[in-house]
């Protein structure tokens, strides 16, 4: 057999099982969404309504009790129009991921805006805007999941 | 080895190698022995004289579990005290440096590593850095959380997209004066705004390409340096800091952890003015805008300013402040090893080895390292004759 015929690379795929505990705090979030409720915690120190809803404050590093609906609309904060593919994304390109700044909150949410022409690549950034107004869109049949909301779309 | 000994009061960068490209033909192992044998050999050290290795490696990027012990003994590490900083070298620079300067080690090894040619894409990867029940079933990764980091820039300080081009312009255009560097063109901004776009406001050219490569540095104490150089350059200060996690908890424009990073890193090598008193900057703009942004949390300009300095040319190679003479990230992009490469090509600067890429008299440079989405974690340093 000649040197050539040995491949230079050895190629596999690695899939593991794995499972993540949501935790209480998670859970209480995301019962939420299951309700079509966005919930925060207020925390006592800073004032801030942090979303999504969380056991602590990390700026203030102190234990949050205090449960709050937001609105499930508010402003887009940031954008990015995604247009390319990769191994593992969880929804087909085209799209648009956003921070939104929701109603009643005081720190951003991710999630995607939808409900845009996109055609043209070029032409995405003059249907979206940041400061634009957008509300959510409830999934059918929900399960608690951050996918509760489909996406947000623009308010016209 | 613990001496019983002092606590070094200062730790020098006595030698540099490194070796990037597309696609290099040697393993994991065969790189590592070959940058680590290089630099071992120009400093003169042997591998018994060698006290300690901190390596910069990533498992789930090198698709390994441990990945630093599949090429521990490449980087001379055979039964020593060693360690590894999880995927970026420059927090296995400051590592190293702690280490050397605790005065157990007089001589530290620095390696970072990564072959991006034989791993997923770096966003399949990113996406996996969010947890996931909140922020990987929306997608973000490295590319997407820079792109609405730079669209937010454009948004609130009124930038055009052509200045991220301008970025990618000047640091592609270095590269070509860079043998280690893997993407060099001499682009124009009309080029860079005619590349497809991955995710607005980003287009391909103002993304970092994907690389192969490895770089060492052999740190030493006061004391040991003298036996390896007449010319060690000093790490005059150094600190690094993480952002909250959550990604809408953050001001993504604001950058305080690198803020912080820098003051305290400024603060301790005596540094007021840092346009002025640093002459070569090496810092991690994996992503065009985010050397803007980079630029504005290093104190080199004020807040929104950042624009105003490529435009005028300040950080170009013929300007007061030249920034990534090597081509930076988005010319060449070994993941882990991006942050050791940049204290690479610093010293170099120093030494007034750099080539064809050399800024004259250089005496005082910065390095910046950045991990995580839209610059969650950063590490600066401030290295002098």
């Amino acid at each position: 057999m000649s040197q050539e015929e040995v491949k230079t690379v050895r190629e596999a795929e690695i899939t593991l099982p794995y499972k993540w505990t949501i935790g209480p705090s998670g859970l209480r979030f995301f019962q939420g969404l299951k309700e079509k409720k966005i919930l925060g915690t207020k925390c006592h120190k800073c004032g801030r309504v942090l979303v999504p809803g969380r056991k602590f404050c990390p700026r203030d590093f102190v234990e949050l009790f205090d449960w709050v609906e937001v609105k499930d609309e508010g402003t887009i904060r940031t954008y990015a129009f995604v247009n390319y593919s990769f191994v593992g994304q969880p929804r087909n390109p085209p799209y648009i991921v956003a921070v939104i700044d929701l109603d009643g909150a005081d720190t951003g949410f991710n999630h995607y805006v939808m409900g845009i022409d996109f055609s043209d690549p070029e032409k995405v950034k003059d249907q979206v805007k940041i400061g634009m107004r957008v509300k959510a869109v409830w999934a059918e049949k929900r399960v608690g999941a951050i996918t509760d909301i489909e996406y947000f779309k623009p308010i016209k | 080895m613990f001496k019983g000994g002092f606590m070094s009061e200062k730790v020098a960068i006595v030698g540099v190698a490194q070796k990037c490209g597309e696609n290099l033909m040697d393993s994991v192992r065969g790189l590592a022995f070959e940058v680590t044998k290089t630099v071992m050999d120009k400093v003169g050290l042997t591998r018994e004289e060698l006290d300690t290795v901190v390596a910069s490696s990533s498992d789930y990027w090198q698709g390994m579990g441990c990945s630093n012990v599949f090429h521990f003994d490449a980087a001379a590490g055979y039964l020593k005290d060693s360690t590894k900083a999880e995927e970026d070298s420059g927090l296995a620079l400051a590592y190293g440096y702690m280490r050397v300067r605790s005065g157990h080690f007089d001589t530290c090894l620095v390696i970072g590593i990564t072959k991006c040619s034989e791993a997923p894409p770096i966003a399949t990867l990113t996406n996996i850095y969010n947890d996931p029940f909140y922020q990987r079933p929306i997608g973000l990764e490295e590319i997407s959380a820079a792109a609405l980091q730079a669209n937010q820039y454009m948004s609130r300080y009124k930038v055009s997209e052509e200045v991220g081009a301008e970025v990618a312009v000047k640091n592609l255009r270095n590269a070509l004066f860079n043998p280690h560097a893997h993407r060099k063109m001499r682009a124009t901004v009309e080029d860079v705004m005619h590349s497809p776009v991955m995710a607005y406001p980003l287009r391909e050219l103002m993304c970092c390409p994907a690389s192969d490569g490895a770089c060492a540095l052999i740190l030493a104490s006061e004391k040991a340096a003298k036996k390896f150089t007449d010319d060690p350059i000093w790490i005059k200060g150094i600190n690094w800091r993480a952002e909250p996690y959550f990604m809408g908890d953050r001001d993504i424009l604001e950058n305080r952890a690198l803020k912080m990073a820098s003051q305290k890193a400024y603060e301790m090598a005596g540094i007021k003015n840092p346009l002025k008193e640093i002459d070569v900057a090496e810092i991690c703009e994996p992503y065009a805008f985010q050397e803007l942004l980079w630029y504005e949390a290093l104190g080199f300009c004020s807040r929104g300013e950042g624009a105003k300095l490529i435009k005028d040319g300040v950080t170009s190679m013929d300007g007061e402040l030249p920034v990534n003479p090597s081509g930076g990230v988005l010319s060449t992009n070994p993941f882990c090893a991006r942050g050791a490469i940049r204290a690479a090509e610093a010293a170099l600067q120093l030494w007034g080895k750099a080539g064809e890429r050399q800024v004259p008299d250089a005496e005082t440079a910065l390095v910046h390292s950045v991990h995580g989405l839209a610059g969650q974690l950063h590490m600066v340093a401030i290295l002098g004759r």
